[in-house]
């Protein structure tokens, strides 16, 4: 199929090139398309990058062509995105080198690396908030632009390619899909021949996902070359001619994604086979774990989101999952369920029975709750102090004989964060250790465990797995599940739809600040939580879908 | 000269010094780093001011050379915050306590000596008109220029590529840099306009104000300057309307104490911090505005990686 859509691509290249030079695209596009068969556009020749003692680049090879959409793929740490930061000029290799259009290339910073024709959409949004759409784009053209024709040509592009934009808008007031298009409409100002993407999709509804890859297709078919990076296998089938895949720095195959299955890839990028999340069905439901009535909140801030009589049970034996795209109010609601914000007035929030609606978190975790917020440093671990610290700060309250006469057992402590590290996988930990010092997805490992050691009634977890290796998270996703069918209610916060059609029972969708009923998971498709999404059931603005489609 | 042609002439020149510095701090906060060292960047071009002013006999010299010392004071800031990315609130306590030091030293031997004094420009026509013409055409330059600054600070903030340059680094230095930039320059830059803008208002002090070298006659407004920034929501002209409150509330209550109302001072010395801080924070209720105002970046440290 890839080979197909591939031989298409090249076909429409030069044909898509008159096309883009009657739009005032300049020449090139054309001669660079014919000889793209087989010349690549960029080649990556044995490059070598040291942190310190860590090799994040050691010896990588990739060879970029005209019209491709060239997928590099890896878990996390696996030096993708030094990879692309060198290519980008950001960071500079110690050894290697690159050739850009067969010649020596050597970018000192990114504004040589956009004068050579090389654009990059970045993983987190390298955008400045309290400025307009057309003052962020600005400020990454080279040339010092008068505003009114920028206007002009950043509305031009954004119809050309189908990414409605308005260059007024104060960027602080989009939505995560509309800042994404920013992103792209800035890098396709520039009219590179080379584009970089640093996981776009990772923060998109399945329609707006759709939408890209139409854009991805059309950009690819004008002859430019695109490496794309995700973690989405399913993508890289659908849209990827090759991939590359990296793990540990070096690169380990190269492949055509539709000629294997995703199961395949994601071996191939751990380096081993991953667990398979099983799921039994829940047993007779019980109890109302966690019970949320009319929940209603302002917001806490000018970019924060209000809450809007927001309901809910969560009943023991099940996972109870909340997608929705990031910014829609999920840190208010997890704050307003851990206790972080108070609910306004009682009767709001119930956890095993007991209105803590105006009760702090401690309280909350007494009367049998356990939460895990989104952020793993700062907000659900110190990274100055040890995990035995780390362990304690969210269990000095609740029995377990940790604190004992308002001392500290520092004994018991040290062997329960010894059995969190023991039980939970924790590789490279010990209780005497600092937070800091741990990969992300073992400190995940570790915060979770920290929690499902101490067999909560009702556990809330803000994206249990955002930025964890395939490995751990799966780990991690069957600890949830097992935790609810022992005898708990869960409740999984999340923006990745995989997830949560692995681990919930039933579903709901929050959008600006706004709840869905949990409707039962096996009735749902990913299309059906999409148009939820887009704020379907939002009863203040009805089906306005005006934030997330053109 | 009537009353009220007096009492303006006076604001004007309580309100000068504060503008001038409070313009400069709100470039440099603008572009994320947080000076506090204002009060001494003014007490050293205060007395370097009056000292040139002194030996040359020219003011208008004294002036450039009081804006000139505040940049030079203000380098050890520069390498502490920008070079080694060390802490901008340690090293701006440090340049505030050095500053006055320093101005100590080098004013020891001017103490008591007569100064020489900035002329008023004398427009012919405009400045002889009653009233309008001292009021308005007959300060000297100085009064000028922090007005003509003001309007150029607004204008380049948000009309032009520097300005948005600037604002940017302020807002995410790490996007900046990703996209480019050179966000320690440009802080650098922002820094020394600040020293020099504080220079200015010292000078203002010692060859305008009060032609004369006393020490510590900065009397806390650089601080106050710092407030000011704060309180206008880092927009250039609120700068100018709390230095020109504050300027009114101060005068004000002077004359409140002279008319032997029987007020205690103390109250009347407090009244314009209060006055002009319930103005500003009235002025900043909309706290969407005034965060979408606010350098997200101020006061944290910038290290690119290599």
């Amino acid at each position: 199929m890839a080979r197909n859509r591939r031989r298409t691509s090249e076909e429409k290249a030069p044909g898509a090139a008159p096309a883009g030079a009657a739009a005032g695209k300049g020449s090139g596009t054309a001669a660079t398309a014919e000889t793209a068969t087989d010349a690549p556009l960029l080649e990556v020749c044995g490059v070598v990058r040291h942190f310190g003692m860590l090799a994040a680049n050691d010896d990588v090879w990739l060879s970029l062509k005209a019209g491709e959409i060239h997928a590099l793929l890896g878990e996390n740490g696996a030096g993708k995105s030094t990879l692309v930061k060198i290519i980008y000029g950001v960071l500079r290799p110690d050894a290697g080198r690159l050739l850009l259009h067969g010649k020596p290339f050597h970018p000192a910073s990114p504004a040589q690396a956009r004068a050579a024709g090389i654009g990059m959409v970045f993983q987190h949004f390298s955008l400045f908030e309290p400025l307009t759409v057309a003052e962020n784009i600005a400020l990454a053209l080279d040339d010092a632009h008068e505003m009114d024709a920028l206007k002009q040509r950043i509305l031009q592009v954004s119809e050309e390619y189908g990414l409605p934009l308005d260059p007024d808008a104060m960027v602080a007031d989009l939505s995560v899909g509309e800042r994404q298009r920013v992103e792209i409409v800035r890098c396709l100002l520039a009219d590179p021949r080379i584009i970089i993407l640093d996981e776009p999709t990772s923060v998109l509804t399945p329609q707006e996902a759709q939408a890209l890859f139409a854009t991805l297709k059309k950009l690819a078919a004008e002859g430019r070359g695109i490496l794309y990076i995700t973690h989405r296998l399913e993508e890289v089938r659908e849209i990827c001619d090759r991939a590359t895949i990296m793990r540990h720095g070096r690169v380990v195959e190269e492949i055509t994604p539709s000629e294997h299955s995703a199961r395949q890839i994601a071996r191939l990028m751990v380096g081993a086979d991953v667990h398979a999340v099983e799921a039994p069905p829940p047993a007779d439901l019980g109890v109302p774990a966690l019970h949320v009535r009319d929940l209603t909140l302002p917001a806490d801030g000018p970019f924060g989101t209000a809450l809007f009589e927001v309901s809910l049970d969560v009943r023991i034996g099940e996972v109870v999952a909340i997608a929705g795209v990031a910014g829609n109010g999920q840190r208010a609601l997890f704050a307003a369920l851990s206790g972080e914000r108070l609910a306004q007035n009682r009767g709001a929030v119930f956890i095993m029975g007991h209105d803590v609606s105006r009760l702090g978190i401690n309280a909350r975790r007494q009367a049998g709750a356990a939460f895990v917020p989104e952020e793993r440093m700062g907000h659900a671990a110190v990274a100055e102090m040890t995990l035995a610290e780390n362990l304690l700060l969210t269990r000095h309250a609740v029995d377990d004989g940790l604190v004992r006469h308002r001392f500290i057992d520092h004994d018991r402590v040290r062997a329960t964060a010894q059995r969190v590290i023991d039980e939970y996988d924790v590789r490279n930990a010990a209780p005497g250790r600092m937070a800091s010092a741990l990969s992300g997805g073992n400190l995940q490992k570790f915060i979770m465990g920290r929690e499902l050691d101490r067999r909560p009634k009702v556990l809330v977890v803000n994206q249990p797995t955002w930025g964890v290796d395939a490995g751990a998270a799966a780990l991690i996703r069957q600890a949830l599940i097992d935790l609810a069918r022992h005898g708990a209610g869960v409740l999984v916060i999340s923006q990745d739809l995989d997830e949560i059609f692995e681990v919930a029972d039933r579903i709901a969708v929050i959008s600006r600040g706004e709840l869905s009923a949990a409707r039962p998971a096996s009735e749902l498709t990913r299309e059906d939580i999409g148009l939820m999404m887009a704020g379907a059931h939002e009863q203040r603005n009805g089906g306005d879908s005006r934030r997330t489609q053109a | 000269m009537n009353g009220l042609e007096a009492f303006l002439l006076t604001v004007i020149a309580a309100a000068t010094p504060l503008l001038l510095a409070a313009t400069g701090e709100l470039v440099v906060e603008r572009a994320g780093v947080l000076n506090l060292g204002v009060e001494g960047m003014m007490a050293t071009g205060a007395v370097v001011a009056f000292a040139v002013a002194l030996m040359s006999g020219s003011p208008l010299l004294g002036v450039l050379a009081g804006a000139l010392a505040g940049m030079v004071v203000v380098l050890p800031f520069v390498f502490l915050t920008q070079v080694l990315a060390a802490s901008q609130v340690a090293s701006g306590l440090a340049l505030a306590l050095f500053g006055l030091g320093l101005s100590g030293l080098i004013g020891e031997g001017f103490v008591g000596q007569p100064g020489v004094r900035l002329e008023k420009l004398h427009i012919p026509g405009l400045s002889d008109i009653p009233f309008i013409g001292p009021v308005i055409f007959g300060h000297d330059v100085l009064v000028y220029l922090s007005f003509f600054m003001t309007a150029l600070v607004a204008w380049l903030l948000f009309r032009t590529r520097v300005g948005l340059l600037l604002r940017a680094v302020g807002t995410n230095h790490d996007a900046a840099h990703a996209l480019g930039h050179p966000v320690r320059r440009i802080r650098t830059l922002a820094i020394l306009f600040g020293g020099l803008m504080a220079g200015l208002a010292g000078a203002y002090l010692s060859v305008s104000y009060t032609p004369q070298w006393v020490e510590d006659m900065t009397a806390g407004r650089g601080w106050i300057a710092l407030a000011l920034v704060v309180f206008a929501t880092w927009r250039p002209l609120r700068v100018l309307a709390g230095a020109y409150l504050f300027g009114t509330v101060w005068i004000l209550g002077l004359h409140a104490q002279a008319s032997g109302y029987g007020l205690p001072p103390q109250l009347l010395s407090a009244l314009p911090y209060l006055a002009t801080i319930i103005a500003l924070v009235i002025i900043a209720r909309n706290r969407t505005l005034t965060l979408a105002n606010t350098p997200a970046m101020i006061g944290r440290p910038f290290m690119p990686e290599r």
